[in-house]
């Protein structure tokens, strides 16, 4: 049968069924078991809108159900056995050998990076373009363009920039640009001091995220939690810490590494780099998404605030970053969260644009090669629950504000 | 004391345009390229960048006069070839030409170029050429000729006509796209009621667990969906189903079931109580309440979700790959069309151009007249239940 005649009557099917089950159930209930006439109306009542919420949210439980509880539960069934001796329980051994795979741990390392850097430099990005389009007249059309990625594939976007990294100059932009620098002082500029500049730009930024962290062990007043959020916060703030001198380490780097001038680059091959130029992709398309709802919050901060600010003169750089930022340190928060939920899932930019060569694999990657090309279910398995629990600090984060 | 805040200020801003106009035109690069390269054919690819192609251009080409063996015309003891280095109707113009590398830019369009022994050959600005020798210079290939030309802009729809409709290309998109569209639409509109009905039970009915059931839909909201991949392929071997597209359908719709009754619920929490009580008051049922009333008043809701759906399950791979493609190639969809002209045709950005572009009309179609939808769509995500 043709599938555009067979989608249809699916579709006719699967909405008549819907509204035809909600609707013969709720009669079926009012009628039949529980009718409202006779001595017994008042208790019926009761017992029937007792039952009715189930009937009205169960397809959605069962498919819940079936398409994601019990998945992580069969996950997890899977990656403690063995698919090869007739699903023979192996107890940890998949995670063993996991955890012997130089490609996991390139994946692991791999999507740290991209953890770090995506969801930052979306929220920064989103932060510029909300404060700045908001300023002038055509901000409108500005949006619409850096939000309109978000409507490309990440296959599509993904052959964008394929295009972009193309190794012949006459193709690509990337290599075109290249060719223009020689060593002389432009080359300097924007090869060394830019990138430095970066670099300590978002070193500041770690330090000042660590002494975020870390000033509650100073100042008693601000101590709140227990010994858990306590430890939390070292963590996070030896985290911080550490990228701080990571970065201030690689500005020493970006002076005295030599650099292939005058040479065409396969930008996609280049070890570690590569990943930069993949990440790109999804800061080209998910920058429109930050934009968005930043631009919303900054929108719906009190302008009273704002006023008073600037009677009491306030610069410019004070009020954003005194006035306005703390009010919508939430939703910067908020998407956060959303940007690194969104890296886990990513699978198809690394896809496309290196098949997960070059040491460009990340764990959504790793686990799909896995699965369906080495047809590994204990070992991917083992990587599907390593992936959930990658992600269950933001799915307790969710619950616990939706509370 | 003004005049200099008034300069400062409207500096700050000229400062504030041309910093957006940068970072727009930073953003905007990537898919004029592909857009512009999708126009063009592989030899201007090859010979210029897309960048210049908007643009009168100079570029050096190397052409060719026609076979002598076939073409020279016998004048006395010379012999003659004639006619037009660029074949038939080109808008271009030769500025410099020469008949060897070494002197590729010697003469002018007009001059006649002396080759030894009395074999010589005239180049036109339009291409016309005439070559004279005798018997002997007059044979074997055709006289090369080193050209600088002005070439105008040139676009041609050739591209997407060989992606479209070509009967040679066994890579045809339409199947593709017919195949996506049917992936899409059905798994946009099948999952609007389950969700809005359960959506309805908990923001609007009293019943024990409700709390527990909206955590629970919180949590699936994270959940990575290639959690299951595996398990849900494994269930659908078993019962029958196997690769088709009510597995696709389904598994699309599970995978948004979260984020559509977090949405519809956050939505409809917000209808006032009193619409709700006083229609229980004149004895509705929570059915009819829930159709006649809640349904039709989350109508905005529905809509944004349904774009971002629609687009979500259009430029899906992952979920296709897993649960539709098989190894006929029948159930291809747009995004793997494309992934399997990567290999076969990489580097010819003339196809992958146009193959890209077509696969993104639809969407960004959807994107310019829904943007309003989309946008609001999601930020009610966005924002705490």
């Amino acid at each position: 049968m043709n599938p555009v005649i067979q989608a249809l009557i699916i579709i006719l099917i699967g909405i008549g069924g819907c509204l035809g089950y909600f609707y013969l159930s709720s009669q079926l209930l009012d009628k039949v078991l529980f009718p409202q006439r006779g001595e017994n109306a008042g208790r019926n009542i009761n017992r029937a809108n007792m039952i009715r919420p189930w009937l009205f949210i169960f397809p959605a439980l069962f498919v819940l159900g079936v398409y994601l509880f019990y998945p992580v539960l069969e996950s997890l069934r899977l990656s403690l056995t063995d698919r090869d001796a007739g699903d023979a329980f192996v107890g940890l051994a998949n995670y063993q050998q996991l955890f012997s795979d130089p490609k996991f741990w390139e994946a692991m390392r791999n999507n740290t990076l991209w953890l770090i850097v995506v969801p930052a430099t979306c929220t920064a990005f989103g932060l510029l373009f909300a404060q700045l389009t908001d300023l002038i007249a055509w901000g409108n059309i500005a949006r619409t363009i850096i939000f309109m990625p978000m409507a490309i594939s990440w296959v599509g976007a993904s052959v964008v920039f394929m295009l972009l990294y193309d190794i012949r100059p006459v193709t690509g932009v990337l290599n075109a640009v290249w060719m223009q620098f020689e060593g002389g002082v432009g080359s300097f500029l924007f090869l060394r001091i830019f990138p430095a500049i970066i670099l300590l730009g978002f070193a500041a930024v770690a330090t000042y995220v660590c002494y975020l962290f870390l000033r509650p062990f100073f100042i008693p007043e601000e101590r709140k939690g227990g010994i858990i959020s306590a430890a939390l916060r070292a963590v996070a703030g030896a985290a911080a810490a550490y990228l701080a001198v990571l970065a201030l380490l690689n500005v020493i780097d970006v002076f005295t590494i030599t650099l292939p001038y005058g040479k065409t680059q396969a930008w996609k091959t280049i070890p570690f780099w590569n990943n930069f130029f993949l990440m790109a992709v999804m800061i080209w398309v998910q920058t429109g998404l930050a934009m968005v709802i930043l631009s919303a919050a900054l929108r719906g901060i009190p302008q009273e605030t704002v006023e008073s600010a600037i009677i009491d003169g306030a610069k410019p750089f004070q009020l954003f970053f005194r006035i306005k930022i703390p009010q919508i340190f939430g939703t910067i928060v908020v998407v956060w969260i959303i940007l690194s939920v969104g890296v886990l899932r990513v699978f198809d930019i690394v896809y496309t644009m290196t098949f997960s060569n070059w040491n460009t694999a990340i764990l959504a990657n790793y686990l799909y090669r896995k699965l369906f090309n080495d047809f590994d279910w204990g070992v991917g398995s083992a990587s599907v629950i390593i992936l959930v629990l990658l992600v269950s600090p933001i799915i307790y984060w969710n619950v616990n504000k939706a509370r | 004391m003004d005049g200099i805040v008034e300069i400062k200020s409207s500096l700050k801003k000229w400062v504030v345009h041309i910093t957006v106009a940068l970072l727009v035109a930073v953003w905007l690069v990537p898919t004029l390229g592909l857009f512009v390269s999708s126009f063009r054919t592989t030899d201007q690819i090859k010979a210029s960048g897309w960048w210049t192609a908007l643009f009168t251009t100079e570029q050096k080409e190397v052409l060719r006069a026609a076979d002598p063996d076939d073409f020279r015309v016998a004048d006395g003891d010379v012999f003659t070839v004639s006619g037009n280095l660029f074949g038939e109707g080109s808008s271009k113009k030769i500025t410099l030409w020469g008949p060897s590398s070494l002197a590729s830019d010697a003469y002018v369009p007009g001059e006649v170029a002396d080759l030894g022994d009395g074999e010589s050959i005239t180049v036109q600005a339009n291409g016309d050429y005439v070559w004279r020798g005798n018997d002997d210079q007059l044979s074997g290939h055709g006289q090369r000729v080193f050209v600088t030309v002005r070439a105008p802009p040139e676009f041609t729809l050739e591209n997407y006509h060989w992606m479209l409709f070509d009967k040679q290309n066994s890579q045809r998109m339409t199947k593709a796209f017919l195949n996506t569209l049917t992936v899409a639409i059905p798994s946009t509109i099948i999952p609007i009621v389950i969700s809005a009905f359960a959506a309805y039970a908990l923001a609007w009915m009293n019943f024990r667990g409700r709390a527990l059931l909206i955590v629970a839909v919180v949590a699936g909201l994270a959940v990575p969906y290639q959690v299951s991949l595996v398990p849900t392929l494994k269930l659908y071997v078993d019962i029958g189903i196997g690769k088709s597209y009510p597995g696709v359908w389904l598994a699309h719709s599970a995978f948004c079931m979260a984020f559509a009754i977090f949405l519809f619920r956050n939505y409809m929490a917000g209808i006032p109580r009193e619409i709700i009580e006083n229609a229980k008051l004149d004895g509705a049922n929570d059915f009819q309440i829930f159709i006649w009333i809640v349904l039709p008043l989350s109508i905005p809701a529905i809509a944004s979700w349904t774009v971002i759906q629609f687009l979500w399950t259009y430029n899906d791979l992952l979920t296709g790959k897993v649960f539709l493609i098989d190894n006929t190639g029948d159930n291809i969809i747009l995004t793997e069309a494309i992934i399997r002209m990567l290999g076969p045709y990489a580097g010819q950005w003339a196809i992958l151009s146009a193959g890209a572009f077509i696969s993104m009309v639809v969407p960004l179609a959807v994107f310019l007249t829904m943007q309003r939808y989309f946008a609001r769509g999601l930020l009610a995500g966005s924002i705490k239940g």
